[in-house]
């Protein structure tokens, strides 16, 4: 989506708001899918706890801590990927 | 106060980049704390000063405009105020309006001709002076006479020709004659003029004219002549008339008388003859007398005549003459016939005095008797044959002697008388012979007179008759030698014509020649004025033409110089269009239009062309939306500061919001010439670039800002890209305002 969403951007129209905003964008998904995230993983580790794991703390909070782990990876790969080069293997002939 | 505390530790803070000093601002904190109250009616007070300050300057700027250019023009923010508080600031009166003054025309001035009413009367020439009106009838002498003269100098007046002409005696004596009546007329100008030819018409009108006057005047004298003629005779006839009656009373008279005194009648007789006698004489003596007057009548009207005549004589001409001669011999015949008449009444007269003497004699004898006797017989009267009775003796007696001694007496004196008879008789005779004498004497003279008068008017009618032949004979040879005049004039005058016509022709045909030369000279300097003029005239509209054409071209250029400059203008002013985030209008028309008024001209086709294609479909943003964009884009800026273009993790992004929230730099601050490598430092060059921007120097700034790296860069990168936008745009409008300037003041002309 983010990927989506900045080559959207940078193709059509690099406006002050656009790139401004992409960053607070950015910072806004990240966030949201972080909290999305955390909470999933909560409510699985929840799942898991309840189900599985008897009632355990642990499912939470490895559930929360896999949701939130899962959206800083996330965001953090937002933002680097203006910068990740996506190099290619030529094949020598 | 306070806020000039806060605002230098603020700055004393940036200043160092280290923590704020908090006890400071505690300490001042700490100042403030005690003195609230008096530091709250310090700030209650300064507010009020302030407010007034504010106030008062909006009013007093309200009041006089330029205070509030000077406070517009030197307190920023100042014109927001007061336009707010008092409305726009009033415009410059317009341009005084000039009045057009329409100057009138003077009315141009009519001239108006004067009219020559100066009617030149010819000169009458000396003819009119001369040639007098003709006269009523009655004329008297002068007049006749000097007309007569006129006539006759003016008949006499030869023109001046060099021609001999054959004078006569008579014509030579007449023009003497009119000499000299010239002379004596002073009203003849002649002498003072030269004599000047006259037209024969004129000749042949005065002639008739005198002919015309001459006729009056004759037939005017002719008239008087009879008139006193018939008077006279009249008169004559009367006094002849009465003459003879006088003539017939005397004869009776002297007859009454004889018989009175011979003739022994009867007493009563006798008083009837006397009475008779007296009767006689009284007729006697009336008709003497109207005799007499009559015969002065005669007289004075014969004298009249001959006054009449002598006029008529003095007059001269010759048609008179023969009335005059017939007047004269009237006159001679009235003269005689009275003087006969006359004559006879003389001899009557005298007869009849001899007669009354005697009656007389007789008288006074018989007186004297009476006289005697009543001396005698005193009481006795006169008339004694009536006294018969009355006598007495004595008287009677002595009557008688009386008588008888008478009677001696008478005889005595009787024989005396006869004796004497013959003395007296001689004595009479002599007397008679002396009176017969003198009436012979008389008579002869009168005789004489007459006869002399009968040969002088048969003199003058000879004279008259002669006249007239020679008057005849003078006409014919005046018309011979008019003839021979006119001969040689008209010979002369043709000579004369000749000549002048051969002169007048050689002058006119000389003045010909020269007016003619001279008119050759003008055509011909005309024509050659004429050709330089049109010469000058072509050159100077082949050079007005040419100035024409070169001014077209010229003014073609600057048209489309100016066009140019117009749409470059219309570019730049589309740049103004920028609001605040909001882009100009796309530049696409605006160049179009460009690119529509330089055609032909490349280097502004080029820079046209130039225009980036963003400008063009989108428009630019201005610099201010850029410089505030900047401006929220420099906390972002800052905040990703740390990141840079290498795998940077959320931790990167943490710390480099840390080090934005911890770290505080200039918000401007100039840069310098030269970057160093510790310039580079992304707060710093952010505050560079603001600096710049705030300077307004967008190059510099977007320079600078593209010395960021890594995320900062990339979050400022729109802008940056916008900022090279704006400014290619503008410089390519720079480039081509100036040029369309410099082209523009290319083809200005210069005044």
């Amino acid at each position: 989506m983010s990927h989506v969403t900045s080559c959207f951007s940078r193709e059509i129209f690099l406006t002050a708001e656009n790139m401004a905003d992409e960053h607070a964008r950015k910072w806004d998904r990240c966030l949201a899918d972080t909290a999305v995230k955390t909470v999933t993983g909560l409510g699985v580790g929840i799942v898991f706890s309840l189900i599985v794991f008897k009632r355990r703390a642990w499912p939470l909070s490895f559930g929360s801590g896999l949701g939130l782990g899962m959206g800083y990876s996330n965001c953090q790969h937002d933002f680097r990927s203006p910068y990740l080069i996506h190099g290619r293997m030529v094949k020598d002939q | 106060m306070l806020r000039a505390c806060l605002r230098g530790a603020n700055a004393t803070a940036r200043k160092n980049y280290r923590r704020i000093p908090l006890t400071s601002l505690q300490q001042c904190r700490h100042y403030t704390a005690g003195e609230s109250s008096s530091a709250s009616k310090v700030v209650v007070a300064g507010l009020l000063t302030v407010s007034g300050g504010i106030g008062g300057t909006v009013l007093y700027a309200k009041w006089d405009h330029k205070f509030r250019a000077a406070v517009e023009k030197n307190v920023p923010y100042s014109d927001w105020l007061l336009g707010l508080a008092l409305g726009p600031a009033a415009q410059d009166p317009g341009l005084p309006i000039k009045k057009r003054v329409e100057l009138a025309q003077p009315p141009s001035m009519i001239e108006k001709q004067v009219k020559k009413s100066a009617k030149k009367e010819g000169a009458e020439g000396p003819v009119k002076d001369s040639s007098p009106a003709p006269s009523q009838p009655a004329q008297s002498l002068q007049e006749a006479s000097a007309e007569a003269t006129h006539i006759i100098s003016a008949i006499g007046e030869v023109p001046s020709v060099p021609a001999p002409c054959d004078t006569e005696a008579a014509a030579v004596k007449e023009c003497n004659e009119c000499h000299e009546h010239k002379e004596a007329t002073a009203v003849h100008p002649a002498p003072t003029e030269p004599m000047k030819e006259r037209p024969v018409e004129e000749v042949a009108a005065r002639l008739a004219q005198q002919e015309q006057e001459e006729q009056d005047i004759s037939a005017s004298v002719s008239a008087s002549l009879e008139d006193s003629l018939a008077s006279s005779a009249k008169a004559t006839l009367q006094a002849i008339g009465a003459q003879e009656a006088a003539l017939q009373a005397i004869m009776q008279h002297t007859d009454k008388l004889k018989e009175a005194m011979e003739a022994e009648v009867l007493p009563e007789e006798k008083s009837n003859q006397w009475k008779d006698l007296e009767a006689a004489l009284a007729d006697r003596t009336t008709a003497l007398n109207d005799a007499r007057a009559a015969l002065s009548k005669a007289n004075e009207s014969l004298d009249s005549l001959r006054s009449v005549i002598d006029e008529s004589k003095g007059l001269k001409i010759s048609s008179v003459r023969p009335l005059v001669l017939a007047a004269e011999e009237n006159l001679h015949n009235m003269v005689v016939d009275l003087d006969k008449m006359a004559m006879k009444v003389q001899s009557a007269e005298s007869e009849a005095k001899i007669v009354s003497q005697y009656s007389e004699l007789v008288n006074e004898a018989k007186r004297q008797f009476q006289r005697e006797v009543s001396s005698l017989t005193p009481e006795i009267q006169a008339n004694w044959k009536g006294l018969t009775g009355k006598l007495s003796t004595d008287d009677l007696n002595a009557l008688i002697a009386h008588a008888h001694r008478r009677i001696d007496q008478l005889n005595r004196e009787l024989a005396e008388q006869k004796v004497r008879e013959k003395i007296h008789i001689d004595a009479a005779l002599e007397q008679q012979k002396l009176e017969d004498q003198k009436a012979l004497d008389n008579a002869v003279n009168t005789a004489l007179q007459h006869v002399k008068e009968d040969s002088r008017l048969d003199q003058e009618r000879k004279l008259a008759e002669l006249r007239e032949v020679m008057e005849a004979e003078m006409r014919t040879q005046l018309r011979r030698q008019a003839a021979a005049h006119t001969d040689h004039v008209q010979d002369v005058l043709k000579v004369q014509e000749h000549e002048l016509k051969a002169e007048a022709e050689q002058v006119l045909s000389s003045k010909m020649l020269e007016q003619e030369t001279r008119y050759r000279q003008l055509t011909q300097e005309q024509l050659d004025n004429f050709t330089l003029d049109m010469n000058t005239a072509y050159a100077r509209l082949k050079g007005v033409e040419e100035a024409i054409d070169s001014h077209v071209v010229a003014e073609d250029e600057a048209r489309k110089a100016h066009q140019l400059w117009l749409s470059v203008e219309a570019l730049s002013y589309s740049l103004k269009t920028a609001e605040a985030d909001v882009p100009t209008v796309p530049l696409e028309n605006a160049a179009q239009a460009v690119r529509d008024s330089c055609r032909d001209n490349d280097f502004a086709l080029a820079l046209a062309s130039a225009l980036p294609e963003k400008s063009l479909q989108r428009g630019v943003y201005s610099e201010a939306s850029l410089r505030a964009r900047f401006n929220s884009l420099r906390s972002l800026a800052r905040r990703v500061a740390l990141i840079d273009e290498s795998r940077n993790s959320l931790y990167q992004y943490f710390l480099s919001y840390l080090q934005a929230a911890l770290l505080f730099e200039k918000s401007q601050e100039a840069p310098p010439s030269q970057l160093s490598s510790e310039d580079l430092d992304p707060f710093k060059l952010l505050s560079y670039a603001s600096y710049c921007l705030e300077h307004g120097d967008l190059e510099l700034a977007a320079k600078l800002v593209n010395q960021l790296r890594g995320e900062a860069r990339r979050v400022v990168e729109d802008w940056l890209i916008e900022a090279r936008l704006t400014l290619e745009t503008r410089q390519v409008v720079n480039l081509l305002s100036a040029y369309a300037n410099a082209v523009g003041l290319g083809t200005t002309q210069a005044p």
